[in-house]
């Protein structure tokens, strides 16, 4: 089995978030970048379990510049076989799937993997247009994973108010999140051998974005807190009601 | 030119984020001076569909096929991308729920359309076509530009009201060519929570953390949900423990919501946490720490033992939805 898991870099999920050049730019200053949490813990440790009870060749792809690289080898050190690197500053998911696809097509991999969404701009997009692209089913919000057979896999996936049970033939394409595997920390030994695993860049077809960020905001600072004594649990339904209006 | 609004159903019953997403596509269209269409696949009463009218749908589209009873992603994303190109849709409305989010990035991708995941608000089309939506797990918001001829949003759940009038749709039904084969996803089964109100559509929300000192305790976070009608949640840590199940964790590696009314008990507030929670209008913090970070967040803080408070707080809501009959 060949599986492809989709990496992105974002900021430490403790980061202060601020911004430069009139608020069109994420303020850098200061912050550590990690692989994207649901990318990592889902996607990839899913992907190294399948590949450790079923046997399969996990690869890595990320659309960004070099400064990606070190995350790649992170992800390289918990046990993933090789990566690619497509060198272009992606402006929307839209770029980043497009250019996936691309690479996609030319390798036939049995199952695509991703991360909910990232934390960073929030767009849970990039699977589901790599299968729009791609014209392959995708199964998005899976918290569990298991091939049935060869060629076959069943998997959990949130819906609206409940879950659900679903079979699919590979090639697929899957989101994933909490419940599909657990945080894997690197070892030393997967340290050393991430250095000299390879790490493919292949420049981009083309920069396809139909989105742009035209600027940020940080929301208002909160007013201060209004205590209200622990004996006085009516003063707090009156304020809730009459002041707040939403009981 | 035309908004077309996808508007789900469960069980034959609209979505709360349907009626949002129709609310927004109305709104819009009126906006861009043209014809808002909302589309409904499966077996829907004929009252509810006409009954969109209310939301400001003139006109409902209505695929009457048992075979699109289950939302089949797959196939849903097919039959929405064949609809948008024979209406000439230019805009495309989901909402920003779980079906939304199986959905949408497929259509958009192969109609080649930019996509925002997750509006605020109504776009700003005086020049261009900018729509605002959070980032960095709601720490920051974004003005996101979409260049492209067609153009997706997906409102983001509890962030629109949705507005009623007094109007009838007109039900126009729709034929979809479905096969069997079209089925490449193949539902198997389908659980639903039992009695519980999903989350993101939840107006109230009563959340616990470690605090609570274990999943025994929850009895009392679960009698506060139930005296006001609210749904329950957990922090990560609560999650992780196996005190409570995984879809009830809130956070930026959980789920994001944005109540009218979120009452964290015994939640220290995490940056991670708070990324999840800080889109809700009100927020009541309980914690008997007075330097739990969760205070500079809150609108109302009780500083004491949750194990007091709460049970005090159920009561004087049970007292005040009594006196309010």
């Amino acid at each position: 089995m060949k599986i492809l898991v989709c990496i992105s870099k974002t900021p430490d999920t403790t980061a202060k978030i601020a911004f430069t050049d009139d608020n069109t730019k994420f303020n850098e200053a200061g912050v550590q970048y990690i692989v994207n949490p649901s990318d990592e813990w889902y996607a990839l440790v899913r992907a190294l379990e399948l590949k450790e009870t079923l046997g399969a060749d996990v690869h890595l792809i990320s659309v960004g510049g070099p400064d990606y690289d070190p995350i790649i080898r992170k992800a390289l050190a918990l046990g993933a076989d090789e990566a690619v690197r497509i060198n272009l500053d992606a402006a929307d998911g839209y770029a980043a799937a497009s250019q996936i696809a691309a690479y996609a097509r030319q390798e036939n991999y049995d199952l695509i993997m991703t991360g909910k969404e990232t934390i960073d701009f929030n767009g849970s997009g990039v699977g589901g247009m790599i299968a729009g692209i791609m014209e392959l089913p995708y199964v998005s919000l899976a918290s569990k994973l298991e091939m049935k057979e060869e060629g076959l896999a069943t998997l959990r996936r949130e819906i609206e108010g409940g879950e659900e049970v679903c079979e699919v033939r590979t090639p697929f394409i899957v989101s994933c999140m909490k419940g599909m595997a657990e945080q894997r920390i690197p070892n030393v030994r997967g340290i050393m051998a991430a250095r000299t695993k390879p790490l493919k860049v292949v420049e981009a077809t083309a920069n396809t974005a139909l989105t742009t960020i035209v600027r940020f905001e940080l929301p208002p600072a909160k007013e201060r807190v209004k205590l209200v004594d622990p004996d006085q649990m009516d003063e707090l339904v009156r304020l809730l009601h009459e002041e707040a209006g939403v009981i | 030119m035309s908004v077309l609004v996808f508007a789900d159903q469960h069980e034959g019953k609209i979505r709360k984020g349907a009626l949002e997403a129709v609310s927004y596509g109305s709104k819009l269209a009126a906006q861009l001076g043209v014809e808002c269409t909302a589309v409904v696949l499966g077996s829907v009463a004929a009252e509810a569909l006409s009954g969109l009218g209310n939301y400001g749908a003139p006109r409902v589209l209505h695929a009457d096929n048992p075979l699109l009873d289950q939302m089949n992603p797959d196939v849903y994303a097919r039959v929405i991308r064949t609809l948008a190109d024979q209406q000439k849709a230019t805009v495309i409305v989901f909402s920003h729920n779980f079906n939304g989010k199986a959905i949408a990035p497929v259509v958009a991708a192969s109609l080649n359309a930019g996509w925002v995941a997750g509006a605020l608000a109504l776009p700003d089309t005086g020049e261009g076509f900018v729509v605002k939506k959070s980032v960095f797990s709601g720490k920051a918001f974004a003005y996101v530009q979409i260049s492209s001829p067609v153009k997706i949003i997906s409102v983001n759940p509890n962030s629109f009201p949705v507005v009623k009038e007094d109007h009838q749709a007109e039900v126009i039904p729709l034929d979809t060519a479905v096969n069997e084969g079209d089925f490449r996803i193949k539902i198997i089964s389908t659980e639903t929570l039992s009695g519980d109100i999903p989350l993101p559509e939840a107006d109230i929300i009563v959340s616990g953390g470690r605090g609570l000192k274990g999943p025994e305790n929850w009895g009392m976070v679960e009698d506060l949900a139930k005296a006001l009608g609210a749904a329950t949640a957990c922090s990560r840590p609560v999650a992780d423990a196996g005190w409570r199940p995984h879809h009830e964790h809130v956070g930026q590696t959980g789920i994001t919501v944005r109540p009218n009314l979120y009452i964290a008990i015994a939640i220290s507030g995490a940056i991670q946490h708070l990324a999840g929670v800080n889109g809700s209008k009100y927020i009541v913090v309980i914690n008997k720490d007075s330097e739990a970070p969760f205070f500079k967040a809150a609108d109302y803080g009780v500083i004491g033992d949750a194990f007091e408070i709460v049970p005090r707080l159920t009561e004087a809501v049970k007292a005040y939805k009594v006196a309010q009959g």
